[in-house]
């Protein structure tokens, strides 16, 4: 009845070419957060674009290649929301950051 | 009444049954090391990029070319390992042992890679004056902010090798199961993924536009 073995091999989802792809598209954002650095935009605007970009990026490694997207959902609620709840509160002084450009210097 | 207790355990995850996430515990165990982690790296960068937008004389020693053409390259073979990795992860559970060991191989590869790279660009800046408290530019906690947080993640990369050197030695002699190599994968993906946040803020974000940012500069006429 618990007869329940942790280390059953059950198949690892994915293919060879489903991460080839995944691959392919993290090198793709990146040569875009490249260009984005290149063509010399506001701090600020960078910033959030790149944070944008790397938010996605991080997305598609946990859930293809850390395999989230085929655990059970429940593995992801436990971990993920709390993980951004945490991060989210150190944002909370970030704003702080701008104070001494919004006073003028440069 | 133990007997009911089970019962109910094995009804429902959310009652408490045995797995709840359906995963071995130590791929719970790596994962909750992997968040605690992520906190550690959050904290990093979160000191870094605010001193980076606090401070108008934020040092900007990266121009296109060489640095970041350099640390685009750092990237790409971080995450091409993360491909290999997650090969011998799909490899380990067909029971290729040796398959499985050969991909960490090439996996060990791009992160020795990455550290030779990275030390090089490390090197490369202590040369041009960088320290932890004072560089030549202007806000002197660059030096800090930035040996910390790329060498706490190079750190991690190094340790990951000898994990997998472990990892690859022991499975591919018949040791250890399919699961063992999915927790190291789960670690290395990790250290890539950390390496997505601090190529945009500390690289990107500290690019050096002019002087003519050498040979693409000179090649785009900028």
């Amino acid at each position: 009845m618990s007869g329940h073995s942790s280390h059953g091999s059950h198949e690892f989802a994915g293919t060879a070419r489903q991460f080839a792809i995944v691959w392919g598209w993290l090198v793709a954002l990146t040569l875009v957060e490249v260009y984005l650095a290149y063509i010399h935009l506001a701090v600020i605007t960078t910033l959030l674009l790149l944070i944008g970009l790397s938010v996605i990026k991080a997305g598609l490694i946990m859930a293809y290649f850390m395999h989230l997207k085929f655990e059970k959902f429940s593995l992801v609620l436990a971990l993920v929301p709390a993980l951004l709840i945490c991060i989210g509160l150190m944002t909370l002084i970030f704003p702080d950051s701008f104070r001494v450009l919004e006073l003028g210097a440069r | 009444m133990s007997e009911q207790v089970r019962e109910v355990a094995l009804e429902s995850p959310w009652a408490g049954g045995r797995s709840p996430f359906a995963i071995g515990s130590k791929k719970l165990g790596m994962w909750l090391f992997i968040i605690s982690d992520a906190l550690t790296f959050s904290a990093l960068l979160m000191a870094y990029t605010y001193s980076r937008v606090a401070n108008p004389d934020w040092p900007k020693p990266f121009p296109i070319y060489p640095a970041v053409v350099f640390s685009t390259l750092m990237t790409v073979v971080l995450l091409f390992s993360s491909f290999t990795m997650v090969m011998a992860v799909a490899q380990a559970h067909k029971g290729n042992r040796s398959a499985a060991a050969r991909w960490i191989v090439f996996t060990m590869l791009g992160g020795l890679g990455f550290i030779g790279l990275h030390m090089y660009e490390w090197l490369h800046l202590i040369e041009e004056g960088v320290r932890p408290f004072s560089n030549p530019w202007g806000a002197p906690l660059f030096g800090a902010t930035f040996f910390g947080l790329t060498g706490l993640h190079m750190t991690h990369v190094a340790v990951g090798v000898i994990y997998l050197g472990i990892i690859a030695f022991g499975f591919g002699r018949g040791k250890w199961s399919a699961e063992d190599v999915e927790v190291s994968g789960l670690y290395w993906h990790f250290v890539d993924l950390v390496w997505m946040f601090i190529f945009p803020m500390v690289y990107l974000m500290s690019v050096q536009y002019e002087p003519a940012a050498g040979a693409v500069g000179m090649l785009l006429g900028r």
